[in-house]
């Protein structure tokens, strides 16, 4: 029953979000005159060249694939953290240990220039 | 049966509060920051409609009720549509395991100021908060905008980069406390000392974090004006635009009161055993100063490059974060049995 409460306000909080874009609709389209050069994407005033589905720089993609393995390392520390006190001195080495491989491989990344922003 | 039936009538109408004391705050911070922002450069702010400019943030309203509805040329229409949704509902979503004052006796009713109070409270922030991302991308890639796709991706991997050090810093909190409930770690204050006296540097850390995780300035490189003309929300207008900003600012709101849950005691302050109402007091006046700081900061710092915002991130704060989590979890051993439980 811990999550009931959180369905009932999501229902309830969509509906609103719901309400909100629901009413920009309606009132929204009373005035309303399309042109050609309006619907034009925003591109400073220029007609715009090509697609804006253009490709990303492979930084980006870099720093997504670090953050999926230090996300999950954060993940596994959170239960860690949860029974920490019982688990006494030998869950301060092993979690030592599980941070040691975590940080070498943060320096393979840091020395392969992973954070270096061109 | 009638237990589902009082706990669906509560959730509702504490909900509705919710949505409208976080909608209301919404639009009084917009007023609030321009005219903080306006007494920082040392001009009078919005001073036109109403007493103080009061009124400004209902005209703001209506004009973008009444802005016309369009969407450009080859956007993708649904996700165009379903994007803004995404925002606001995970910015409303997070605040609902978040309790804004203490447990009150109503004649004879207990009322617990809080929507939900589950066993994982943190762990249930950190997951809604991270889906916010999702609305943010999909709403530059889908505008075919070159502008809107850019700031998507700034944001995309600023939020995710300061996504971890924010998750490490809590962990940090939990470490001392021992439970991820939320109520559970008020009560750990209670007993003991405010959470920021122990964890200076995880709260610095949560904080420099928030700022990047919510887009503001020094760290608004998703939005950056001059270079983006608005970020990933170049192509939207009316109140579509208007709920990525009231996202934005809720989570100003909600990162404020998570600072102020997890690391300011939440709503204890003197006299709170003796006259419960005032917690709600002391709630809003936490939570009110950690926003005063982030439009403060607005005023003053200019913002950052992208290569400095990243470095940042990556190279500082997450290498930090773990060094105090280490140090924090040596400290919490070497005081052994004298911690305080």
């Amino acid at each position: 029953m811990n999550f009931f409460p959180v369905f009932v306000y999501f229902i309830l909080v969509v509906g609103f979000a719901g309400l909100m874009t629901g009413l920009t609709l309606l009132l929204g389209s009373l005035n309303k005159h399309p042109t050609p050069d309006k619907l034009m994407p925003y591109e400073s005033g220029m007609i715009p060249i090509g697609s804006a589905r253009v490709r990303i720089p492979i930084h980006f993609h870099l720093i997504a694939m670090l953050f999926l393995v230090f996300d999950i390392e954060v993940a596994f520390i959170y239960p860690w953290a949860l029974i920490f006190k019982s688990l006494g001195l030998m869950g301060v080495i092993e979690m030592f240990v599980f941070i040691g491989i975590l940080l070498v491989g943060f320096l393979y990344a840091l020395k392969r220039g992973a954070f270096v922003w061109e | 049966m009638s237990d589902l039936l009082v706990t669906i009538i509560e959730t509702i109408i504490k909900g509705a509060i919710v949505i409208g004391v976080l909608m209301t705050s919404f639009a009084y911070m917009t007023w609030l920051e321009r005219k903080l922002v306006g007494r920082f450069q040392l001009r009078p702010g919005p001073n036109r409609a109403g007493p103080f400019g009061l009124l400004f943030p209902l005209a703001d309203g209506i004009k973008l009720f009444l802005k016309e509805d369009f969407v450009p040329v080859g956007a993708d229409k649904v996700t165009f549509f379903v994007a803004p949704l995404i925002s606001i509902v995970t910015a409303l979503l997070a605040f609902a395991v978040i309790p804004i004052g203490p447990t009150i006796n109503i004649f004879g009713y207990e009322l617990h100021p809080i929507i939900a109070n589950p066993n994982v409270g943190i762990l249930f922030i950190l997951a809604i908060a991270s889906l916010g991302v999702f609305g943010i991308v999909l709403a530059g890639w889908s505008s075919n905008s070159k502008f809107s796709l850019i700031g998507a991706l700034r944001a995309s991997a600023q939020l995710i980069s300061y996504e971890l050090a924010i998750g490490i810093s809590i962990i940090s909190v939990i470490l001392i406390v021992g439970n991820l409930q939320i109520t559970q770690i008020i009560e750990w204050q209670a007993k003991n000392v405010w959470i920021v006296l122990l964890q200076p540097v995880a709260f610095i850390i949560y904080f420099l974090s928030a700022l990047a995780e919510t887009n503001r300035a020094p760290f608004d490189m998703p939005e950056a004006e001059h270079e983006l003309t608005a970020g990933y929300h170049t192509e939207y207008g009316g109140m579509r635009f208007a709920l990525f900003f009231a996202a934005e600012y809720i989570n100003i709101v909600t990162v404020s009161a998570i600072a102020t849950t997890l690391f300011l005691g939440g709503y204890l302050g003197p006299f709170v055993d003796q006259f419960p109402i005032l917690g709600f007091l002391y709630f809003a006046l936490k939570v009110f100063l950690c926003v005063f700081v982030f439009v403060w900061i607005r005023a003053t710092l200019p913002r950052v490059r992208y290569d400095q915002l990243m470095s940042l991130g990556w190279k500082y704060l997450i290498p930090i974060a773990i060094a105090w989590l280490m140090i924090t979890a040596v400290g919490v051993v070497w005081l052994g049995g004298s911690a305080p439980k």
